[in-house]
């Protein structure tokens, strides 16, 4: 009996990726063709991510993959492909990309507003507090 | 002045002639209507007293040097700078809070009111919320954060205010020697200082009421915490 394959997210046609770094970080992409053991091109039409050329590296793969795409497929197949199984709102529900999005939020946080947050913090943990000393009473 | 450059050394770029069409000196130099001054006389009189002078005496205007430098050296060139007011960074207004990074007061918010002829920045704390009073601060040792407290009419208050009463100090020894180990008598905060400050303060108490948590903000002091990095902090 072969052995269950240890790897669920396989760098194949169709594979929707995360762009780490570059002009188009923080976006993802999906993979049109593969170059060679260390490139391959990947498309973004709908997220803003031109088609280029990409190395492993600077990408992650993600759970998600647009089944179907053919190989070597030009930007308006990808973008009709890509609009028919609307992966970019699946990545969009993902906690993944909300917990992105939240990292993204604290950065731009200034110093008053931090200062609020600190506020809010210490009231929900002093609630937190009390309601546990409350229930563990009774 | 523009100079012309030079192609290489001592070979100007401009001829002669192009150098009189570049400076319009086509009809030879220019003659100015200024008046001709006119030099001052070589000798004067001087009255000399004493008897066996002779009264007056032939004194040369203008003396020789009565030092030479063993040698020519060139002269360093004099500077035609002069000195600019200060420029106040953009994301200072009225009404900024600013937190403090040296000094007494390092690390606590307080809001800025104007920059001061000097140059220096007025901040205040305001007294009443923060204990900071009036005061004036370099703007090298400041960050400005994006909040802002509205402060309306601001009145006139300059470096003037700050000086430094130039107190008599006794220079008897035998009274210092006698307060030796006493703590020195502390002369009282001047009326009208504290009633300035008040003035000020009041305006701004008001308008700092008026935001959610703002009061309890500029109470707080500043710092920098683990995984704080200053220039990944927007403030």
């Amino acid at each position: 009996m072969p052995d269950p394959s240890t790897f669920k997210r396989f760098v194949e046609v169709g594979r929707v990726v995360l762009v780490k770094s570059g002009p188009s970080e923080g976006k993802i992409a999906v993979i049109a063709e593969i170059i060679d053991h260390s490139r391959a091109i990947i498309d973004g039409p709908t997220t803003g991510v031109p088609r280029q050329s990409f190395p492993y590296r600077h990408l992650t793969l993600t759970p998600l993959s647009v089944k179907g795409l053919p190989r070597a497929a030009r930007t308006g197949t990808v973008r009709k492909y890509v609009e028919k199984e609307d992966v970019v709102a699946k990545w969009n529900q993902s906690s993944w990309a909300k917990k992105l999005e939240t990292v993204k939020g604290r950065r731009v946080l200034t110093d008053f507003e931090r200062f609020n947050v600190q506020i809010l913090k210490k009231n929900r943990r002093d609630r937190v507090r009390r309601a546990l000393a409350k229930a563990s009473k009774a | 002045m523009a100079r012309s450059k030079t192609i290489a050394s001592h070979i100007g770029r401009l001829s002669r002639s192009k150098v009189k069409a570049y400076r319009g000196l086509q009809n030879g130099l220019k003659k100015s209507d200024a008046p001709v001054k006119s030099e001052p006389e070589p000798f004067k009189e001087v009255q000399v007293g004493g008897d066996k002078n002779g009264g007056k005496r032939l004194v040369p205007t203008s003396k020789a040097a009565a030092f030479y430098p063993a040698e020519d050296i060139r002269q360093p060139k004099k500077s035609r700078k002069t000195p600019q007011p200060t420029k106040l960074r953009a994301s200072i207004t009225p009404g900024t809070v600013l937190i403090l990074l040296a000094g007494r007061f390092r690390g606590r918010r307080v809001v800025f009111l104007k920059q001061l002829s000097s140059g220096l920045l007025l901040i205040t704390g305001p007294y009443g919320i923060n204990g900071v009073p009036l005061r004036r601060v370099n703007q090298a040792y400041v960050i400005a954060t994006s909040t802002n407290v509205d402060l309306g009419e601001f009145n006139e208050l300059d470096d003037a205010y700050f000086v430094k009463s130039s107190k008599p100090r006794s220079r008897d020894a035998e009274s210092e020697f006698f307060e030796n180990g006493k703590p020195k008598a502390k002369e009282a905060y001047p009326e009208a200082k504290s009633v300035e400050q008040k003035k000020v303060d009041k305006v701004i108490i008001e308008a700092v009421k008026k935001t959610e948590n703002l009061g309890k903000y500029l109470k707080a002091s500043w710092g920098l915490k683990n995984g704080q990095h200053p220039h990944q902090l927007v403030f």
